[in-house]
């Protein structure tokens, strides 16, 4: 049976389980007089939960180890005579993945009977040719422990699913029988859905959690790979960003660690006072129609897919900035320029500082503007003195993430900035950032497991450390002078 | 219900008036609140404002330093006068008349800052302190007027939010005092306070009555009948009556202040 029917039958299950045991927690306290502890419907939930919760997790859980264990095995019965010349073992399990589905396939379609595919032996019947009539190619003839495997490989993954739906089912009927014996107006059925939600909670939280942990780990991995064709010393110190395909490349990461700042720092001195006042002006001083229209219409900034700026950062403010200042002062010649970049970003970024910080100020009770006004302070004042150190922790936070954007983003600074790696003060020269470099670094041509690309994953557990450590070292910040108000 | 009180020093010592108000109307979008208020509050006297809960006492406070300003719903209508001058009038300032009009609140709401910040607030805005020095005598002055200095002196660089309710009371009354204003509006000081604390406050009041004119709000006839020299029952938004307090609570002239003060109402 499919998953999607096990499913199905398995929700069906939870359904009838719910009106069971509800009808049970009303009958039986109709019987012994006693008073239900919970509503009847908490008694429903809880014979419905107890069905459908360990069976689904018990599926989910088949569906990922089976094909791991099935797996393991046939893979021992592949000998390495049959694997080709330079290729890869992996190489020959796909092929018997794919013959497998074939015979699938000729099943279904109806040319074969399971004793004729017994009796089917790869060195009489040409299995080619069968498979690419129900459109299974294959590369070359079959040869006899492939077709064997592969005969094998079906009927483990027939038994196992055989076994999983009596499992699943089973598990959930079980489980629906004995919950709805259980139902007694004794029973806390309340707080059993309250641990049932708890856990969900968790669980949620622990995706979150796994997944940076994963992320981390992968990043990790390949970047100890690098490591090990690339002394760390010189990637961490030295000053040159030069790769060369053919080996022998200065990958030192300093050119584009400084590249990223220089832009990040130039947007987020665009982003954080304009964002600021704006915060400032619709919080406390524009009128609530002006606040309904302006909000929005600033937030569309944060909408416009950043390739757009970067065109506009391309075409309108590179060369405005190079015909304009940098030509005249005799600066730089380059239309793509550090500058260029950051301006256009801090203006994407306006809106997360803006739109957060608003949200943070308006949340300031009025009774501390009340206290402040009631002592004669202007507004200007109560605003510097009262309001913004109660909203600051909220404030770091919205800038913040206007950095960790600034410093992530890429197609902006590809198409304002440049590609080229330099160490530079000039806001008027191309430069270049990380995420930069990683994304050439990675569709580049060169083969993967070299160091030109590899490094790819250095740079990006770096900028991944970095942005981790700028959370930290705003939330001491943030912990220090925090003013909280209840 | 209402055992004899002690009264106030019920004669008035000072007859000019301070704040005069007339026909004053307060709207809160449709809901009008205030009704045709005449009031006269006389300086250097204390005058408590009675009535039963959501009647307009805290409303009518704030009008006379235009807190009211602050809330965009509200319309303030007729005439409120300090010192013979129109506070509602264009050329007024509002942050300066505040200055002058001092407001301790019906809830407390002290700023996330330490103790000290909080108290130095208002002398710090309005530059009342030259020297450091100044400054410490001003909050330490105010802290032990609000009765607050002896917990306090200890940990004046902690956050007055982390004070008890009652505390934080008090520090609010110590902040309003730090300003000297001309008048302070006290809704409710001593509604969260311990029967200490309040006596400690109604001493603040008796004092500063020397100086300024003070009005207070309250929902207990008691303190009312202890600390003021005028009171004015409100009901309904209307000022239903308004004299000495000892004529008030002993031969009030409507039958609605009676059956208030005497616990029938309210
Ligand atoms: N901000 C506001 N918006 C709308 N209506 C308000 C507002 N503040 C007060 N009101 C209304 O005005 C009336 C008077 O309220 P007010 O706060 O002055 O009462 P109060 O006499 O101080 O009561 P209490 O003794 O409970 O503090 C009430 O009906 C109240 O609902
Ligand atoms: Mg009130």
């Amino acid at each position: 049976m499919s998953t999607g029917y096990i499913t199905l039958i398995v929700l069906g299950l939870c359904g009838l389980g719910f009106f069971l045991g509800r009808a049970r927690a009303l009958a039986t306290s109709r019987a012994t007089g006693k008073k239900l502890h919970s509503l009847p419907n908490y008694y429903g939930q809880a014979v419905a939960l107890f069905t459908a919760v360990p069976a689904l997790l018990l599926m989910l859980a088949w569906l990922f180890l089976q094909p791991l264990m099935i797996e393991g095995r046939i893979g021992g019965m592949i000998p390495d005579s049959v694997i080709p010349e330079g290729g890869a073992k992996s190489l020959v399990m796909a092929d018997v993945r794919r013959i497998a589905d074939g015979l699938d396939a000729l099943m279904v379609a109806g040319h074969m009977s399971e004793s004729d595919l017994d009796a089917m032996r790869a060195d009489f019947t040409d299995v080619r040719n069968r498979l690419g009539n129900v459109g299974v190619a294959l590369g070359s003839d079959v040869p006899v422990p492939v077709f064997e495997a592969a005969k094998e490989l079906r009927k483990s993954q027939n038994s196992g699913r055989f076994l999983m739906t009596i499992a699943v089912l089973g598990l959930a009927g079980a489980l629906l029988v004995w919950s709805w014996v259980r139902v007694h107006p004794d029973q806390r059925a309340r707080n059993a859905s309250e641990t049932f939600v708890l856990s969900l909670l968790i669980g949620a939280s622990l995706v979150a959690i796994l997944t940076t942990f994963g992320i981390v780990a992968s990043l990790l991995f390949e970047t100890i790979n690098f490591f090990k064709m690339y002394p760390a010393a010189d990637f961490f110190f030295s000053t040159v960003w030069n790769p060369q395909f053919r080996g022998g490349s200065d990958l030192g990461i300093l050119p584009l660690l400084w590249g990223t700042l220089y832009v990040s720092f130039l947007a987020l001195l665009v982003a954080v006072p304009l964002g600021l006042m704006i915060a400032i002006y619709l919080a406390e001083y524009a009128s609530k129609p002006l606040r309904a229209i302006a909000k929005p219409a600033i937030e569309v900034l944060a909408g416009i897919p950043t390739i757009v700026y970067g065109l506009f950062a391309l075409i309108t403010v590179g060369p405005f900035l190079r015909d304009y200042i940098a030509s005249p002062l005799g600066l730089g010649t380059s239309s793509s320029s550090v500058l260029t970049a950051g301006l256009v970003m801090g203006i994407m970024l306006i809106p997360f500082v803006s739109s957060l910080s608003d949200d943070i100020i308006n949340a300031v009770p009025q009774s501390m503007r009340d206290g402040s006004y009631g002592l004669g302070a202007t507004k200007s004042e109560t605003i510097k003195q009262v309001i913004l150190p109660a909203a600051l922790p909220g404030v770091v936070g919205a800038i913040l993430l206007a950095a960790s954007r600034a410093i992530g983003e890429t197609m902006i600074v590809v198409m304002g900035a440049g590609a080229a790696a330099k160490l530079g003060l000039n806001p008027f020269e191309a430069m270049t950032t990380i995420t930069v470099k990683i994304v050439s670094q990675l569709t580049g041509d060169t083969e993967f497991a070299s160091p030109e690309t590899l490094v790819a994953f250095a740079l990006g557990l770096t900028l991944f450390v970095f942005t981790l450590g700028l959370n930290v070292i705003a939330l001491v910040i943030v912990r220090k002078y925090r003013e909280q108000y209840e | 219900m209402f055992d004899a009180p002690k009264f106030a020093e019920t004669k008035v010592t000072n007859n000019d008036i301070k704040i005069a108000a007339r026909k004053v109307q307060v709207y809160y979008g449709d809901t009008h609140a205030i009704k045709d208020v005449d009031v006269d509050i006389l300086d250097k006297t204390v005058t408590a404002f009675i009535g039963p809960s959501g009647c307009g006492k805290s409303t009518f406070l704030r009008c006379i330093n235009r807190m009211n300003d602050t809330i965009d719903i509200c319309r303030v209508m007729g005439d409120i006068l300090i010192d013979g001058e129109d506070i509602y009038d264009k050329k007024v300032d509002p942050v300066q008349l505040r200055a002058k009009v001092g407001m301790v609140f019906q809830k407390p709401n002290p700023f996330p800052k330490s103790i000290y910040d909080n108290v130095a607030y208002g002398p710090r805005i309005h530059g009342l302190a030259r020297t450091k020095a100044d400054l410490d005598e001003i909050v330490e002055k105010s802290l032990r007027r609000a009765a607050l200095w002896n917990e306090a002196k200890d940990r004046l660089d902690q956050p007055g939010t982390g004070l008890s309710g009652g505390q934080q009371q008090r520090l609010c009354i110590a902040r309003a005092v730090a300003t000297s204003p001309e008048v302070l509006l006290m809704d409710e000081p001593c509604s969260a306070l311990d029967p200490i604390a309040t006596a400690q406050v109604e001493e603040l009041i008796d004092e500063l009555r020397q100086e300024f004119s003070v009005v207070i709000v309250t929902h207990s006839m008691q303190q009312a009948a202890r600390v003021s020299q005028k009171t004015a029952f409100f009901h309904l938004g209307h000022l239903v009556e308004f004299g000495d307090t000892g004529q008030i609570f002993t031969n009030p002239k409507d039958e609605r202040t009676e059956s208030y003060i005497t616990g029938r109402i309210g």
